[in-house]
Order: C-alpha cells, then structure tokens, then sequence
C-alpha cells in the first residue's frame, strides 16, 4: 500500500487539505441541488421582492440610483438568507444523522468538511444574485459601472463572512427542528429592521437609530456605498467587524459545545 | 506482543457520568488478527470501538492507533469503520457514496471493485434513500473497505440480517482479510464472531473477561449449569466434584457450573450428595465467562454482583 501511494504531501497516507475540502464542497453541492426545492426557494425569494415590491413602485424603479440601492438590499438578504439556511438549519440536521460520527472516522480533520460548508453557502449566495440582477437590469433602470457592479459581486462574500458565522452558531447550538425556528425569526426582523425590504430613509429617526447597530444595516451600507458611491455611516465597517466578532465567538463556543457533548 | 500493536490499549478507563463503560482495560491486537469482541448489550463493546476511531478520547490510559492518537486524522488513514445503515446520505446515490469515502483515502478501491465485492453494482445508480434494510447494511459494510484499511472495525456487521445475506457478507470480509488486514469485530452472536473471529475477548462490566483463541472460548461458551437444592453444609462438597468450574447460590437452590453436565450429574449420585429438585441449563455466555474469570482469578465469589452489573449496565450510543 505505502508502495503504490501517491506523493502525498500530508504524513502517513491522508490527503492533502485542499482535496479533502474540494470533496466535501463537490457532495454538499451534490446534496443540496439533490433537493432542488431548497435550491428554488432560496433563489426565488429576493427575486419575487424586487418583483412586487420594487418593480410597481415607479418612483423607485424609474430612478437609476434608488434601483441599484434596492437591488443591493435585496442582494444582501440573498445572502444572509442563504448563509443562515444553508449553515444553521443544514449544520444541525446533518448532525442529526448517524452518518456524521460515521465521517468524524474517516482520515480528515473536522476543518475540510467545514470549509466545503462555507462554499456551499458562498455558492448559493452567488447563485441568488444572479435572478435579482437579470430582473433589475430587464424591468428597472438600475445601471452601475462595471467596476461597481464587480464591486458588488466582491460584496457577496465579504456579507457571507459575518452570517455564515451566526449560521454555524444556529446549527452547532440546536436541534434541527429548533434551528429552522430561530433561523426565520432571526432573519425576518434582522432584514426588516436593516433596510433589507424597506430603504432606511423611510425608517423613524428611532428605528434609523437602532438599525445603525445591526449587522444586518451595516452590511447593506456597505454594499449600498460600494454599488452607487453615495457615501453611507462611517459606521458600517466597524459596526460589521464588530458583529463578526461575536458571531465567530459564538460559532466557536457552539462547536466546542457540541463537541463535547457528543464526543468527548 | 505491543511492539507490532497496530491497535493498542493500555488501563483505558471511559465514564458517561456515573457510568464506568470500560474499567481499565488493556488490549492489543497485531497486524493481520481477526479479533472477536463479544458480550451483552452494554459491556463496553462499542465505547471500545468508538476511541479505537477516534470518536472518543479515553478519561484515563491510552489508545493507539498504528502508534498515533486516533484523534489524529493521520492515525486514521488505514482505518475502515461502518456507518449506521440508517444515517446514510438519503440523497446521495450508492456509487456517490462510495466514492465521497473512497475520496479520503490515499489508495482507495475503485468503486467497481467495491461494488462488486458486495454484490451492490446493480444498485450503484439507486439514491440510498430508496434501498432496503439489508442493501443499506451491505453498504454500510462495504464502506468499512473502500479505503483498502489495515484496520477494520466492524460494530455488529450482519444485526437484523437474514441467514443468507449474513453468509454473503461474512464471505465478502473473510475474502478481504486473507489480503492480511486486521480485523475488530463485535457481537453478541456467536455465530459471527465463529464465522469472522480467530481470537476472541470476552467483555462484561467494562472489563476484558477472557482474551484467548475461538476454539478455548467455544469450550467456555458450551458450558451448562447444573441447579440443584441441597442443605447448605453439603456446599462445600460440591465445590470438590469433577468438572465443577464454579458454585455459586441462588435463591434455594445451588448452581453448579459444568464443562460436562452428565458427568456433574453422575459424580453428583455417584458421591451420594443429598440433593433435590435438580435440573440442567445451558449458561449464557455471559454467565459462562463470568464464572469462569471470577474463578481463575480466586476472587471470592463476586460473580452474583458482577452478573446484575452486566444486565443494568447501560451503554450510551
């Protein structure tokens, strides 16, 4: 066996970390378009919003820059809906299954399995740009330079980071069933109350106020500022590092939580 | 023996709470053995399993791997084990399923050959969702394979299978063995660990109970327990008869543990022993290997205790 064994970098036979994460990325990707359902809900949701609630609005639709502002909130929902689904309500129902201790025997470290779960998510978060932009471009007139729509698409995973974060939080910390509750009850008013469905401008001076502390206003900020120009809070950054902070701190104590629950 | 232990444990002690699952327990088994690990339901069978693989880390002791912590994904690189047919990927189709495993592996059989072995080739397109009971478990055992390990590990192969599909695999892992892999199987069928073990550790309470070849345990396993009431002054003599491995009270009557119970029963009429109300049982294993170890290591009779350990003991899955 050591005879016929290709040069592998790694000691003792494993394979190499970035194949073993190519793996796991390759038959997540397989499972969820397995269930195409998933796949289409993700996707259609954003899109339908722009489509009732964006398009029919003339005021908005008709004006270059409230378009490609309402494209980017509903872009960042895309994302945040992708990354809580796909990482909190996925991550808890797989360990759920019998197969999980099965692949914890297997030669690779937790991490490859992980990371083939962030690109999934990154995957579907691209993915459902790509429906909310052929509408805006066919039925509003949103127009970006190519360098900020680019800019935008780069958006896409910088916003993942964050929610990818509270994803695993949500999925390491609950059962399945618990997991999708608090998904939807985390995201609904999280994007509500970030300007996600409404602009902020329309918000009370309260609600405006308090929104400026969510993660959710300060990733749309960005993205906001990064696809028109029109300069947003100095705040968003700081704000959205911040958060990024905590929802890593929870994702790591909900790991070790689990772990030790289950395998110690 | 320890130098060439490709699995090795040394005073391995694993608690759940209050719960002591294995009792400083050492074991190791050298490359190419066919290991038999037989028991009840919660003697520790599957905690075992489960820190040989790395799924669990002992409270005291060590366990190694090829000479690696088995934590270590390293350690884990000529190791096959079974999932539970239940939780396999419902989506996934059977030929996928091997190849996500065959992927962690250096080495790997080719997926035909896998199949193949298994009888599984007709079914490679079926999403395993769809298969039987008995299908699931042949794959399951077949992934145990895929990564053509040094070590398998085999936690209850062929439970809930019919006869023929038992043969079919027991064949199926024999055919892989002689290839000279070492193989850990636990059971509490005999019978498998006849059809797979050359070697045979008894386990109960935690505690490796008999370590020896399946010829010497079979002996063992064959014992039969003689029940006779007899006054309590006459227990000592009984305790002298030939082929009495063990006495031991139980209610009004006195058992006696026999290799031969004929014979038991003729020393019994032949010595005049005052005795009523007899009659001959076969012992469960359990019974048999607890008198025999309790005995050997002239402990005063603690097998009563240790046998009602056994039955309430629970084991976390």
């Amino acid at each position: 066996m050591t005879a016929t064994a290709p040069a592998a970098p790694a000691s003792a036979g494993t394979r190499s970390w970035l194949a073993l994460a190519l793996l796991h990325t390759r038959f997540q990707l397989l499972e969820s378009v397995r269930v195409p359902i998933a796949v289409i809900g993700n996707l259609l949701f954003p899109s339908l919003a722009l489509l009732f609630f964006v398009v029919p609005q003339r005021a908005v639709a008709d004006d270059p820059l409230a378009s490609v502002a309402a494209v980017a909130q509903l872009g960042t929902f895309a994302v945040m809906s992708a990354c809580l689904f796909t990482l909190g309500a996925g991550v808890s129902e797989d360990r759920q299954l019998a197969f999980d201790p099965y692949v914890r025997t297997l030669p690779a470290g937790a991490g490859p399995r992980l990371a083939g779960r962030i690109v999934n998510a990154i995957v579907f978060c691209l993915g459902a740009q790509v429906p909310v932009i052929l509408i805006a471009v066919l039925l509003t007139s949103a127009s970006v330079t190519p360098a900020r729509g680019l800019g935008g698409l780069a958006m896409v995973p910088v916003v993942a980071v964050p929610f990818t974060l509270l994803g695993l939080a949500i999925g390491y910390a609950l059962s399945a069933k618990a997991a999708i509750a608090v998904v939807q009850a985390v995201l609904f008013p999280l994007a509500f109350a970030g300007g996600l469905f409404l602009p902020p401008e329309a918000f009370p001076s309260w609600l405006d106020a308090l929104s400026q502390a969510l993660p959710s206003r300060a990733a749309r900020d960005l993205v906001v500022e990064v696809t028109t120009g029109i300069e947003g809070s100095p705040w968003a950054l700081p704000v959205l590092l911040a958060w990024t902070a905590v929802f890593a701190a929870l994702a790591v104590l909900a790991y070790r939580r689990d772990e030790g629950r289950r395998f110690r | 023996m320890t130098a060439g232990a490709l699995v090795e444990l040394d005073g391995v002690t694993r608690r759940y709470g209050d719960v002591v699952a294995l009792d400083d327990v050492s074991l190791a088994v050298g490359a190419g053995e066919m290991v038999g690990l037989l028991g009840p339901n919660g003697a520790g069978k599957s905690t075992l399993l489960s820190l040989v693989s790395g799924l669990r880390r002992p409270d005291a002791g060590t366990v190694r791997l090829a000479g690696r912590d088995p934590r270590d994904p390293a350690a884990r690189a000529g190791l096959g084990t079974t999932p539970q047919e239940t939780g396999l990927p419902s989506t996934l189709r059977v030929g996928e399923v091997v190849d996500l495993v065959a992927g962690h592996y250096a080495d790997p059989m080719p997926r035909g050959e896998v199949l193949e072995r298994f009888g599984l080739t007709d079914l490679a397109r079926r999403q395993t969702g769809g298969l039987s009971g008995g299908q699931r478990r042949r794959l399951a055992v077949a992934l145990s394979l895929v990564g053509r390990p040094r070590v398998v590990l085999l936690d209850e192969p062929t439970t809930g299978l019919d006869v023929e599909a038992r043969h079919v695999l027991w064949e199926a892992l024999r055919d892989y063995q002689s290839g000279g892999a070492t193989v850990i199987v636990t059971s509490h069928y005999l019978e498998e660990i006849e059809a797979l073990a050359r070697r045979v550790v008894v386990v109960g309470a935690g505690r490796v109970l008999a370590d020896d070849d399946l010829p010497t345990i079979l002996a063992m396993a064959a014992a039969r327990r003689v029940l006779v009431e007899v006054p309590e002054a006459e227990e000592p003599r009984l305790r002298a008869l030939a082929g009495v491995l063990d006495v031991r009270r139980e209610g009004r009557r006195t058992v006696l543990l026999a290799g031969d119970a004929d014979a038991v029963v003729r020393a019994l009429v032949r010595e005049d022993v005052p005795f009523r109300d007899l009659e001959v049982r076969g012992a469960s294993l359990e019974e048999a290997f607890l008198a025999l170890t309790s005995a050997a290591s002239a402990e005063p009779a603690p097998s009563t205790s240790a046998a009602t350990s056994v039955t309430t003991d629970r084991e976390p899955r």
